[in-house]
C-alpha cells in the first residue's frame, strides 16, 4: 500500500532549501514596472488625472487611466463558465474604474523603467474627484435613500434567497416553546498567505502570456479573454508554484490588467507585485457576515423551529458573491435538520473591499453563528452542550435532495466521542466553569458542517495525462493545482497505488500549470483537488496499465487478463511471477523499430457526487479577567475526511487550519475609518493574525470512514479545519466566564466590553468620572 | 528597491559628525528597521542617508569609569538581551528590548535607533525612563549628556543638534540607579509576538536592608503619554511604605493621576487605564518578589 503512508512532500526539500521557483523567480530581466494608483476616496466619480507630472519623472514609460480601458465590464470569480447565462457570475468591473466604489480602487498606472520611478510616478498622479456618500455597512447599505453602488441593483442587493421548510410560523405557536435569539457579527478578515499576489506578461507571436501567482490558471485564460476582448486562445496562463492563495487566487485579481498593460506597451514584459497593503485591501477579503438566529426549543431539548437570517457584506463588487451567504444557509438546515427552517440571506454590496473566496467558503461565518445559538440553547435548557448536540445533530442515512449527499455513517457523533475521550471532556466540563479568581478555566465544542467539491451547482470535471518513462516512471500532469496544500504528493501517491508502482517516488508530477500544455482542469479551490483528481487518476491509470498490459501480451505472450502491474513490474496474477519490469517494457516498447510506440493516457472525468465531511473542535481557554485576554490552552480537530492519503500531510493541512481560525476567533479583523472609509490595519503589524506564541500545540485526531464515492475513499479536508475552532473558543470562553461572546474576533477590546457589562471588570474610577 | 538620493557611509563617530555637518538633511540609519519601513512607506522617499552601522566602537555594553553602566547605541536588542552586565544589574531592561518584533528585527534592532526614533511605544523607553538613564551625544562641540526624560521633546523629537552634527553615542545607567535595584516590564500586546505595545509599564524597588520597607520606587509607561513618562504620584505612595496589599492597590490606583492615555483606534482611553492599573500592580508585585520583598 502507498496510500495511507506518512510520506514527505514531493516538493518540500526545494521548498526548504529556497530552490522552488515562484513567479518572480521567472522574471524577465526587462520587465517594466506596473504599479496602481489606488483611490482614496470611499466612493467618488473621477472627474479628471492629471499625468503630467508623473510622466515628467525620468523612467516612466506610459500612464493609463481609467479613461483608457475597454469598455468590457467582466467578472472576476474563480467558477467554471456555465453555459446557463442566468447561472454566472456578475460582471461588474472595468480594468480600472471611473466610478470608485472603495478606497483602494484602482483608478490609473503608471508603467515604467523601475520600481523607484513608478512608485514616485503613482505618488505625482493627481486625481480630481467628485466625492460620493458611501456605505460600510450591509443593513445599513440595504435600507431606502442609502448609497448606491451599482445601477442594476436597488437597495444593493446583489442577491436573495430563501431556504424554507415546514411552517415555522405554524410550528412557533406550540405551547411551552423556548425562545433562543442571537445576532452574531463575523468580521472582514483576509487570506494573508506568504506571498503576495504578482504576475508578469508579455506577448509571444502576437499572443499574451501571463505568468502569475493564481490557483486557477485555466479559469484566468477564459477572464482575461473576456476582460480585455480578445480570444481565449490567444491567452496562454502560466502558473509556477504559490506562496499560498487560500481563496484570494481563486479569482481574477491583476491578470487581466497585467495582460492588457503589455498590449499598451508593444507587448514588453510588464510586472505587478502587490504590496502586503495592497494585498490586503484591494485583491479579496473574506464576507463580514452578520446572522440573526431564532431558535424555537422544547424542553425535552428538540428543536420546534428555527430561524436564519443572513446579512453578507459583499464589498464593492461582486466577486463569489452570494455564494458563500447561500452556503452557510444551506448548511444551516442540514447540520440540525429541525422539520420547521425559515432562512433568508441578502448579500449586499458596500463601500468595502471586494470580498471573495477565503478557506471555508462562508462556513466559518455560518459555523460560528450557529454554534454560538447551539451552545446558547444547551445552555437555556441546562443540557451540557455535547449531549445537545447528539440529541439535534445529523444523523446516519441523513440525505440532502439537492446536492445528493448523504451521510453515510454516523460521522458527528463519532467524531464528538473520539475527541471528548481525549481531551478528557467529561471531567474538565464539570471541574472548569467555576472558577471565581482572575483566571478562569472553561472549555468548549463546536462541530461543523462541510462538503467537499462543488456539485451540483457547477461543473466538476478532472483531466488528467500520464505518460510511461523510459526507466519504468511516471510523468503525471493535471489542472488541480498544488498551491501548497500538498496537492502533488497525494497524485503522486494515489497515481503510484492506481497503476501499481514501487513508490511514489516514481510519479513525476508536472506541478506547474501552462494551459497551452496542461490538461484543461479548474484549478483548487473548495476543498476538492485530491478528491476530484481522484476520479481521473483512475481512469487515466486504468487506461495507461490497459496500454501497458496490451503491449506486454506481445512481449510476453501472455493474456491482459492474466497480468498484473504490482512494484513497478509486470506480473503473471496466478503464479505472482515477474514477467518484466515497466522499464523493460517501456524501453522495449519505445525502441521498437518497426512498431515503436511511447506510452501515454489521457482521460477526462466529469464528476457528478459531492460528499459530505464533517468533524469537530474541542478548545480550552484560560482566561485573565483583568487583562481581558483569552489564551488557547489546548485545542483538537476531529475530521471524518474518509481514507486518509497521506496522515502527515493530513495533520498539517489542520494544524494550518486551526491556527487561522485562531486567529478568526481571537485577533484577526480589518478594521475602517467610519468617517472615510479608509481601512486602518492593512499591514501585518497592525492587522493581528495569530503566531504561534499565541497557539497551544495544535492537535488533529481523525476518522476513517471511506467515502463510498471516491475512488480512493477519501474527501475534503482542505477547508474543514478552519471552520469549527472560532465558535469552540467562543464556547469555552462562556463555560469559563459565563458571558456569552456573539461577535468575534474576541480581542482585549471586545472582552473588556463584554466582561464590564457582566459587572466581572469594575473600574470604579470611570464611576467617578461619569459623577 | 527603496528611494534614496544618497547613502553615506560613516567609519567613526569623527566621520559621523563630519558627513551630518555637511549634508544637515540627511537622515541618520542604524539598522533601519524603523527607517527603510518609513521610507517605503514614502515618508522619508529621495532623503539622502548618514549609516553609522558600521561604527563598532558604538556598539557592546561595559562598565565604565565612573561605574555608570555604557550602552554603545550601536548595541542590538539580542546582544542587550543576552549581555552578562546587563543581566548581573539590570536584566529587566533585556528582557524589555527582548519583547521587541521578531528575532530578525531584535538582531537588526538598536537601542539608539529604539530611542531617537522618539516613539513612546518603544519597548526600551519605559525602562530607561524608570530607571533614570542618561544620554550621550556627541558632536562638533564635544559630548552632551542629558537625562532621558529631557531627551524627548515631544512625540517623535528628540533633543539631537543636527546643526551641530550630533549623534547618540552611547546610553548610560549610573551606579545609584542600578545598586541594588529589580525591576519588572510587561507589555500588553494585542498577541504574544510580533507587537508593538498598546502601553508599557515598568517599575523597580530597591528595598530596605531588612527588606520590610520600599526605599524606592520608580515606575515608568510607554503609550501612556506622547512621550515615555514617570508617575510621581504612584512613586510617592510606594516609597519608604510598607509592602502591603493596600499599599500596591493604593499605588496602581494613583497611577491614573499622571497618565493621560489617548483614545484611538488601536484602543480607547478606558481600556489603556483599565490595563494601566493592573500593570502597575502586576510589575510592582513581581518586582518586589525579586527584591525578595514579601507583600504581606
Amino acid at each position: 500500500m502507498i496510500v495511507g503512508q506518512r510520506e514527505p512532500r514531493v516538493d518540500g526539500y526545494d521548498k526548504a532549501t529556497g530552490r522552488t521557483k515562484y513567479y518572480e523567480d521567472r522574471m524577465p530581466a526587462n520587465a517594466l514596472y506596473v504599479r496602481i494608483k489606488h483611490a482614496e476616496k470611499a466612493h467618488a466619480i473621477v472627474k479628471s488625472i492629471d499625468t503630467s507630472a508623473a510622466m515628467a519623472i525620468p523612467g516612466v514609460v506610459k500612464v493609463l487611466t481609467c479613461f483608457d480601458v475597454p469598455n468590457l465590464p467582466f467578472a472576476t470569480a474563480g467558477h467554471p463558465w456555465s453555459m446557463d447565462p442566468g447561472h454566472r457570475d456578475t460582471a461588474d468591473r472595468l480594468l480600472l474604474n471611473r466610478h470608485v466604489r472603495y478606497w483602494g480602487d484602482d483608478v490609473a498606472v503608471v508603467i515604467a523603467e523601475n520600481e523607484v520611478a513608478a512608485n514616485q510616478g503613482v505618488r505625482a498622479l493627481e486625481v480630481d474627484y467628485e466625492e460620493l456618500p458611501f456605505v460600510l455597512d450591509a443593513q445599513e447599505a440595504m435600507k431606502d435613500g442609502a448609497p448606491q453602488l451599482h445601477d442594476d441593483f436597488p437597495n444593493n442587493i446583489l442577491k436573495h434567497t430563501t431556504n424554507i421548510k415546514g411552517n415555522y410560523q405554524e410550528a412557533i405557536k406550540e405551547e411551552g416553546l423556548i425562545k433562543v435569539e442571537g445576532w452574531y457579527d463575523t468580521p472582514t478578515v483576509q487570506h494573508t498567505h506568504i506571498e503576495n499576489f504578482g504576475c508578469f506578461a508579455y506577448m509571444e507571436n502576437g499572443r499574451i502570456v501571463v505568468v502569475a501567482s493564481t490557483q486557477i490558471p485555466h479559469i484566468i485564460r477564459r477572464i482575461v479573454g473576456q476582460a480585455i476582448g480578445r480570444p481565449w486562445g490567444d491567452i496562454e496562463i502560466i502558473k509556477p508554484y504559490i506562496g499560498g492563495g487560500f481563496g484570494n487566487k481563486q479569482d481574477a485579481l491583476y491578470e487581466p490588467l497585467c495582460a492588457w498593460c503589455t498590449t499598451q506597451v508593444g507587448g514588453r514584459p510588464v510586472r505587478i507585485d502587490c504590496s502586503r497593503e495592497e494585498t490586503f485591501v484591494s485583491n479579496r477579503v473574506r464576507h463580514a457576515i452578520r446572522y440573526h438566529i431564532i431558535s424555537w426549543l422544547r424542553k425535552d431539548g428538540t428543536f420546534a423551529a428555527r430561524k436564519m437570517e443572513v446579512f453578507s457584506n459583499q464589498g464593492a463588487y461582486a466577486s463569489h458573491g452570494h455564494s458563500i451567504a447561500a452556503k452557510g444557509l444551506g448548511a444551516f438546515s442540514q447540520h440540525y435538520p429541525c422539520p420547521n427552517i425559515e432562512g433568508d440571506a441578502w448579500t449586499v454590496y458596500t463601500n468595502r473591499p471586494a470580498a471573495g473566496a477565503m478557506r471555508g467558503y462562508g462556513m466559518p461565518q455560518a459555523n460560528y453563528s450557529d454554534e454560538c445559538n447551539i451552545d446558547d440553547c444547551a445552555k437555556a435548557i441546562g443540557m451540557d452542550p455535547v449531549e445537545f448536540r447528539r440529541l439535534n445533530i445529523m444523523p446516519k442515512g441523513f440525505h440532502d435532495n439537492f446536492s445528493g449527499n448523504t451521510n453515510y455513517y454516523d460521522t458527528y457523533r463519532e467524531c464528538m466521542a473520539k475527541g471528548a475521550e481525549i481531551v478528557d471532556y467529561e471531567r474538565k466540563r464539570k471541574e472548569y466553569g467555576h472558577d471565581t479568581g482572575n483566571i478562569r478555566r472553561g472549555i468548549g465544542v463546536a462541530t461543523f458542517w462541510y462538503n467537499t467539491a462543488v456539485y451540483p451547482i457547477s461543473l466538476e470535471t478532472s483531466s488528467n495525462r500520464m505518460q510511461l518513462n523510459l526507466d519504468g516512471t511516471v510523468t503525471m500532469q493535471c489542472g488541480e493545482t498544488e498551491i501548497g496544500q500538498g496537492a502533488d504528493t497525494a497524485y503522486a501517491m494515489m497515481t503510484a497505488e492506481a497503476i501499481g508502482l514501487k513508490s511514489y517516488k516514481d510519479v513525476h508530477v508536472i506541478s506547474c500549470q501552462d494551459t497551452d500544455i496542461t490538461p484543461t482542469g479548474t484549478g483548487a479551490y473548495a476543498s476538492r483537488q485530491t478528491y476530484v483528481a481522484g476520479f481521473s487518476i483512475r481512469q487515466t491509470a486504468d487506461l495507461l496499465k490497459e496500454k501497458i498490459l496490451k503491449r506486454a501480451q506481445a512481449i510476453t505472450r501472455q493474456m491482459p487478463y492474466n497480468m498484473d502491474i504490482v512494484d513497478g513490474n509486470i506480473i503473471r496474477r496466478e503464479d505472482k511471477m515477474v514477467l518484466m519490469s515497466l522499464q523493460e517494457l517501456a524501453m522495449t516498447a519505445q525502441y521498437d523499430t518497426v512498431n515503436s510506440e511511447h506510452i501515454t493516457a489521457e482521460s477526462t472525468y466529469t464528476i457528478r457526487n459531492n460528499a459530505y465531511s464533517f468533524g469537530c473542535t474541542f478548545a480550552e481557554v484560560e482566561v485573565d479577567i483583568a487583562m481581558c485576554k483569552a489564551q488557547v490552552t489546548r485545542i483538537l480537530n476531529v475530521h471524518d475526511c474518509g481514507k486518509l492519503i497521506n496522515p502527515a500531510l493530513a495533520e498539517a493541512q489542520v494544524h494550518g487550519g486551526q491556527s487561522m481560525a485562531i486567529g478568526y476567533g481571537l485577533s484577526e479583523q480589518l478594521i475602517f475609518d467610519e468617517k472615510t472609509g479608509k481601512p486602518l490595519n492593512n499591514n501585518l503589524l497592525d492587522y493581528k493574525i495569530s503566531t504561534f506564541m499565541d497557539h497551544p500545540r495544535l492537535e488533529a485526531a481523525f476518522i476513517e470512514n471511506p467515502e463510498p464515492t471516491s475512488p480512493f475513499g477519501t474527501k475534503s479536508l482542505g477547508e474543514p479545519p478552519a471552520c469549527s475552532p472560532a465558535p469552540a473558543i467562543r464556547n469555552a470562553i462562556l463555560h469559563a466566564t459565563g458571558v456569552a461572546i456573539d461577535r468575534i474576533p474576541i480581542n482585549p477590546h471586545v472582552l473588556f466590553a463584554e466582561l464590564s457589562k457582566a459587572g466581572l471588570i469594575h473600574d470604579s474610577w470611570l464611576d467617578k468620572e461619569e459623577k | 528597491m527603496y528611494d534614496m538620493k544618497a547613502l553615506y557611509e560613516a567609519e567613526s563617530v569623527q566621520h559621523a559628525i563630519q558627513l551630518r555637518l555637511e549634508h544637515p538633511e540627511a537622515q541618520i540609519i542604524a539598522g533601519g528597521s524603523d527607517v527603510l519601513v518609513q521610507m517605503r512607506e514614502g515618508k522619508r522617499a529621495g532623503k539622502e542617508l548618514i549609516s553609522i552601522y558600521m561604527i563598532d566602537a558604538m556598539r557592546g555594553v561595559s562598565i565604565d569609569e565612573a561605574e555608570n553602566i555604557r550602552i554603545g547605541s550601536l548595541t542590538s536588542f539580542s546582544h542587550i538581551t543576552h549581555d552578562p552586565i546587563i543581566q548581573k544589574y539590570i536584566n529587566v531592561l533585556g528582557e524589555a528590548v527582548d519583547q521587541v518584533g521578531s528575532p530578525q528585527i531584535r538582531n537588526i534592532g538598536t537601542i539608539g535607533g529604539n530611542t531617537c526614533n522618539g516613539v513612546t511605544s518603544a519597548d526600551s523607553a519605559s525602562t530607561l525612563h524608570a530607571w533614570e538613564a542618561v544620554v550621550e551625544l556627541t558632536g562638533v562641540n564635544g559630548v552632551r549628556r542629558l537625562p532621558i526624560k529631557d531627551f524627548y521633546i515631544k512625540a517623535g523629537v528628540v533633543d539631537i543638534r543636527a546643526e551641530e552634527g550630533e549623534i547618540q553615542t552611547a546610553i548610560l545607567i549610573p551606579k545609584v540607579s542600578y545598586e541594588n535595584t529589580f525591576g519588572h516590564y510587561i507589555k500588553y500586546g494585542m498577541r504574544n509576538a510580533m507587537e508593538i505595545a498598546s502601553l508599557g509599564c515598568s517599575v523597580n524597588v530597591r528595598l530596605s536592608d531588612d527588606k520590610q520597607t520600599i526605599d524606592r520606587c520608580r515606575i515608568a509607561y510607554g503609550v501612556a503619554g506622547p512621550v515615555p513618562m514617570r508617575v510621581p504620584s504612584a512613586e510617592a505612595v510606594a516609597n519608604g511604605s510598607a509592602m502591603t496589599e493596600d499599599m500596591v492597590n493604593e499605588f496602581s490606583l494613583a497611577v491614573l493621576n499622571d497618565i493621560n492615555p489617548r483614545d484611538s483606534w488601536r484602543a480607547s482611553k478606558a481600556f489603556r487605564q483599565h490595563i494601566a492599573v493592573e500593570m502597575a500592580k502586576r510589575a510592582l508585585i513581581e518586582s518586589i518578589h525579586r527584591a525578595g520583598g514579601e507583600i504581606k
